[in-house]
């Protein structure tokens, strides 16, 4: 295998119902400055039933080429019909690098396709670039404990590939005057000649809390301790209209709910005010917040980490000045809501 | 049907291993049961290892045992506010093979002689709390552990399960545990590297050194405290007796969050870092605390025991001993076939007639004369310290002059012949 | 039906620590563990053992000490252990990992047949997730990942049903016998262990396996010349400026914490508007 002919950044489009999901639109921003510096286009692959129309879509976002499978087998997401689609086009038209949203469905495939073309793939990662002399891709990821940031390196295997947690990079503004070049291709799989089958998909009612989405949150770490301490953040968050995130220690301490934990392996989330109270900051709670507009940290260690990431700091003891502050705000709000109404 | 041991001991901490391992090479089927994640994983011990007693089990352990170093020193610091007086004894001869005594992490340490009775061919199972023994007819069978399907049977159940003993409670072998009779210590590690560590207690790669701390360290209570070098950490600690503590409304943790603030203590833990906070019963009841020891089919070792010498601060040795001891005699009882009380008995008076009854006989009034007397803690280590600096503080007065000014405040404190009464009793004590 | 669990020893990530000036790990803190999504995968495997019979079998590629992973799944209800363990494995990433272990799960396939494979989603040290489906497809099996429930097992037609967590909840999916699975952490609790199975466990010794006892293996494949990625450089993560530290008493840092949240423009328009 000569990897010269292997050429273009690609990215993985993940869609569901025709409806594209984010972490496509903004691995095409981070695409297109890899492929920029290669001096290569910038491509999307779009798989689905009915999904044609959306790929022009993609240029808008940076995307050069669109390669297109179109196929009713392809309706949702199986890692048999899709790892075949990837693996074709991969053997055929030869990316250099290929980019995977890390998202269920999305990490399933890149390690199906890793092994199909037997090439690396590093998983999770949070920063990309490219060292232009070796004309290698670089993949850095956060490793052991979250102390360390290790930058993963694919040198004789080609694609050169990558998981990319959603919300880790910016979706860039969309420019419809960019124009570009659709790809189609067959897929040659009948869904009888396919072992696995889609039952049912059970939409989950509303996930409780969607901290994705949220504008404010309330984070509490294994600094508050217990219950008590939890009851203390989360009255602080009510006060604030507040979502409630938490660390890792603290779900798995059981004060809460897996669903709002904030981090690697947790949601990614860029609200406007984030407020991180008993957290140390290891990286792989700070690779899931650190893009917030503004944070707030509150933490009885001036060493604490988590002072690297936050614009203001406060070294106290949260179950000091948590309570005051929940107080003051009461206060203020009160003020606003009279004025408000009269 | 559940199972069947010779033997069945609860507890892996040094008297439980000590026993597992004895009984083990000498081909008996033994079952070890611990609570914890692994042996040593929830034990706490200031560290000093004395030699004999393991030597006497496991040869030239110091080979391959996890040990941190070979004491060389032994420092005595009485501490008062702002100042202390110090004593201490060097031996070279410490520094070489055999040995005298060690430090060592017992998380490690625990582990490494448990896996060494596991070697012996003795089974181990962690994770498993014994939640009683199974008795039938008044003679011990076997234990229940917490666990599904949970109940297993030995010959005898030797009882390792250190200071508290609940099981040894529930036979009605003691009652609860008086105030006076247990201390209360707290310990961290304190992380701080190899080069730190030699600099500061001026002792060569491979030499450590322990300090023993009185005085202002107890807030005058009867305790001790202590500061003993690992590898690359050390140990720091405070202990005293519950009463001591519900007197004088001491928490723990603040009794050790200000010995290490204090100013003679601080220098020497700058920069450390803390690796791990622990606290644990000691028993201090002594001789007349020991409980029944034997009984048809059961045999209590170690802390369990009260088997400790709080004067000198010794537990391991004599939990090692008894383990040992509860060992050699189920090995006889298992060739006549009889494991009644009666013939289980021996290790009575094995224990009675070893180091370990002499000495706790011998300290047998010390805890009460301490206890009782608060004056040698309270009075005496600030008096020495007053005495130190009138003497050393050089203002022009003359020596002898200072040594009259001594002798008048010290006489002032508790009367000459009160002073002289405290220190026959103090040494009566620990003679 | 046979079914074969994938296991991992990892060090327990929530102690390892990294020394700040070396930048290198400080392993020997950290205790081993059993991957903690395997011991689900073992935990699964043992209940649908007990209700459709076979045995459960595990394999774990490491060092001789992986051994007490393979000990715990015992205690959990594994009949069996196999640990490959070969200098030629060392220094393996996910693709050459899953090949050596495909390589053992080959052999052992031929000696006593093999039904289902489960995994772990991830283990905790790498985090990766990529050697179950790696294994699946070596294997050429259907891999379905994130498991969070099996619903049904039909021995005579060979088909498994199963529900598989998506982002916007779960699907329910049909695959043929045998196939792969990996687990999340919810599909079931661990039981605490019936005494006689720790009894069983603490004597237990795995089959230990080196290259050797493979068959057809390419030793290009294998360890740290099999592996495409490599580690470059490590660096402690990037420290920004740093905060703006609020000082002072406690009520003059609550008074300009107030006014900093304020600046947060929409901040308290946010909570008037819905308070309306
Ligand atoms: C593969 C992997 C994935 C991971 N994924 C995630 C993830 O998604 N999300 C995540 O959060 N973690 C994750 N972690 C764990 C992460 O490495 C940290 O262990 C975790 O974030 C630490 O949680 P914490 O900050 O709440 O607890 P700690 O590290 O224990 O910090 C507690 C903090 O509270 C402070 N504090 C204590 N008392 C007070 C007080 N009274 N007032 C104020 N402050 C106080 C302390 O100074 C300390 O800084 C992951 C780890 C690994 C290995
Ligand atoms: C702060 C401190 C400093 C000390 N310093 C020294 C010193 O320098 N030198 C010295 O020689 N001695 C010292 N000692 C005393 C020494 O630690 C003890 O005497 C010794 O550990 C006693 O050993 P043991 O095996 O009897 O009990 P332990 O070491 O307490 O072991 C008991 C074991 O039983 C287990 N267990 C308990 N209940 C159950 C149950 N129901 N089911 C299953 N398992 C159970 C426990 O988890 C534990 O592992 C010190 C003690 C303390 C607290
Ligand atoms: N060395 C190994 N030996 C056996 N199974 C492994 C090994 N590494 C990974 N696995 C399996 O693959 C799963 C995912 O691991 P990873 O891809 O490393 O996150 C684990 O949960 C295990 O089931």
């Amino acid at each position: 295998m000569s990897i010269e002919e292997y050429k273009d950044v690609w990215v993985f489009i993940e869609q569901r119902e025709g409806e594209i999901f984010d972490v496509g639109l903004e691995l095409l921003g981070a695409g297109r400055e890899l492929a920029d510096k290669l001096e290569v286009n910038l491509c999307g692959v779009l798989l689905g039933n009915n999904v044609k129309n959306s790929a022009e879509d993609l240029y808008a976002y940076g995307a050069d080429i669109v390669y297109v499978i179109d196929d009713p087998v392809l309706e949702n997401y199986r890692t048999e019909t899709y790892m075949k689609a990837v693996g074709d086009l991969v053997r055929k038209y030869k990316p250099e690098i290929f980019i995977y949203g890390a998202t269920s469905n999305g990490k399933d495939l890149a390690s199906a396709v890793a092994t199909e073309v037997m090439t690396g793939l590093t998983a999770d990662t949070t920063m990309l670039d490219i060292n232009l002399e070796k004309r290698l891709f670089e993949a850095s990821r956060p490793a052991f404990g979250g102390n360390i940031m290790a930058t993963i390196l694919c040198k004789k295997h080609r694609p050169q590939m990558a998981t990319v947690r959603p919300k880790v990079m910016k979706k860039p503004e969309a420019d419809f005057s960019r124009t570009g070049k659709i790809i189609e291709e067959g897929l040659g799989l009948k869904e009888e000649d396919l072992q696995t089958k889609i039952i049912d998909i059970v939409k989950s009612a509303k996930k409780s809390v969607n901290l994705e989405e949220s504008d404010i949150i309330v984070t509490a770490g294994k600094g508050i301790k217990d219950e008590k301490g939890m009851a203390m953040v989360k009255e602080l968050a009510d006060t604030l209209n507040a979502d409630l995130g938490a660390s890792r220690d603290v779900v798995e301490a059981g004060l809460i709910g897996h669903a709002h934990q904030v981090g690697q392996t947790g949601v990614t989330v860029t609200p406007k005010l984030y407020i991180v109270i008993g957290v140390s900051g290891a990286v792989q709670h700070t690779v899931g917040m650190q893009n917030s507009d503004v944070i707030i940290a509150i933490n009885n260690d001036p060493e604490a980490a988590i002072f690297n990431v936050a614009h203001y700091g406060i070294v106290a003891d949260a179950f000091e000045i948590v309570p005051k502050l929940t107080a003051e705000l009461k206060k203020a709000l009160d003020k606003e809501g009279v004025t408000t109404n009269g | 049907m559940a199972e069947k041991f010779d033997m069945i001991i609860v507890g892996a901490g040094p008297a439980g291993s000590a026993a597992a391992y004895t009984a083990a090479k000498e081909g008996l089927k033994v079952l070890l049961i611990e609570r914890g994640e692994f042996p040593g994983a929830k034990n706490v011990m200031g560290g000093i290892l004395y030699r004999k007693q393991l030597e006497e089990i496991i040869p030239e352990f110091w080979q391959e045992a996890p040990l941190e170093r070979p004491v060389v020193e032994q420092r005595f610091w009485f501490l008062d506010k702002e100042s202390m007086v110090t004593t201490s004894y060097k031996d070279k001869s410490w520094a070489e093979e055999p040995y005298n005594s060690f430090t060592v992490l017992r998380a490690k340490f625990d582990k490494w002689f448990a896996q060494k009775a596991v070697q012996q061919g003795a089974l181990l199972i962690n994770e498993t709390v014994v939640t009683e023994c199974i008795v039938e007819d008044g003679k011990v069978i076997g234990v229940r552990t917490d666990r599904p399907d949970g109940d297993v049977y030995a010959d005898v159940v030797v009882l390792a399960d250190g200071v508290n003993s609940l099981l040894a409670k529930n036979l009605g072998f003691h009652k609860e545990w008086k105030p006076q009779e247990v201390a209360l210590s707290v310990m961290e590690v304190l992380k701080l590297d190899k080069k730190t560590v030699n600099e500061r207690f001026n002792v060569g790669e491979n030499e450590g050194v322990s300090v023993e701390i009185f005085g202002e360290a107890t807030k005058g209570a009867l305790g001790t405290s202590f500061l003993y070098t690992n590898k690359d950490s050390v140990n720091i600690g405070v202990g005293t007796t519950l009463s001591g503590m519900i007197e004088r409304k001491m928490k723990p943790h603040d009794l050790l969050e200000e010995l290490k603030a204090h100013p003679m203590i601080a220098p020497y833990l700058e920069g450390s870092e803390s690796q791990e906070y622990l606290a644990h019963l000691i028993p201090e009841g002594g001789f007349d605390a020991v409980p029944k020891l034997v009984g048809d089919g059961v045999i209590v070792v170690g802390d369990a025991g009260q088997f400790v010498n709080a004067i000198h601060q010794e537990g391991s040795n004599m939990a090692m001993k008894s383990g040992k001891l509860a060992a050699e005699t189920v090995i006889k009882a298992k060739e006549l076939n009889d494991f009644s009380e009666a013939a289980l008995d021996s290790y009575r008076t094995d224990i009675y007639d070893s180091f370990i009854g002499k000495d706790l006989k011998k300290y047998r009034d010390a805890a009460h004369t301490f206890e009782e007397n608060p004056q040698y803690f309270e009075e005496y280590v600030p008096m020495m310290n007053q005495a130190m600096n009138t003497f050393f503080t050089v203002d022009g007065t003359p020596k002898w002059e200072k040594q009259k000014k001594i002798a008048a405040k010290v006489t002032a404190g508790r009367g000459k012949t009160g002073l002289v009464k405290d220190m026959y009793k103090a040494w009566k004590a620990v003679k | 039906m046979n079914i074969l669990v994938s296991i991992k020893q990892v060090p327990d990530t929530k102690v390892i620590k990294v020394n700040p000036k070396t930048n290198t790990l400080d392993r020997s803190s950290a205790p081993a563990i059993l991957n903690p999504y395997d011991a689900h995968a073992v935990q699964e495997a043992v209940r649908l053992k007990q209700k459709h019979g076979g045995k459960v079998i595990v394999l774990s590629m490491g060092p001789p000490q992986a051994a007490n992973a393979i000990r715990k799944c015992v205690e959990i209800g594994a009949d069996e252990g196999y640990l490959i363990s070969d200098k030629k494995f060392a220094g393996a990433d996910t693709l050459a990992t899953s090949y050596a272990l495909y390589k053992a799960i080959e052999k052992l396939e031929k000696e006593q047949g093999i039904d289902l494979v489960l995994c772990g989603k991830h283990a905790i040290d790498g985090d990766t997730g990529q050697v179950g489906p790696g294994i699946a497809r070596r294997m050429g099996m259907p891999p379905l990942t994130n498991v969070i429930n099996v619903e049904s097992v039909d021995t005579d037609n060979k088909l498994i049903r199963v529900h598989r967590k998506i982002e916007e909840g779960h699907e329910v999916i049909e695959s043929p016998l045998p196939c792969l699975l990996t687990v999340e952490k919810t599909i079931n609790e661990v039981e605490y262990a019936p005494l006689p199975n720790m009894l069983r466990a603490a004597r237990y010794e795995p089959y230990v396996w080196s290259v050797d006892d493979l068959e057809d293996v390419d030793i290009k494949q294998l360890g740290l010349k099999g592996s495409p990625t490599i580690v470059g450089t490590m660096w402690p993560p990037e420290k920004s400026s740093g905060a703006e530290m609020i000082e002072g008493s406690t009520d003059e840092q609550v008074s300009r914490l107030l006014e900093v949240m304020n600046d947060t423009q929409e901040l308290l328009a946010v909570k008037g508007g819905d308070g309306a």
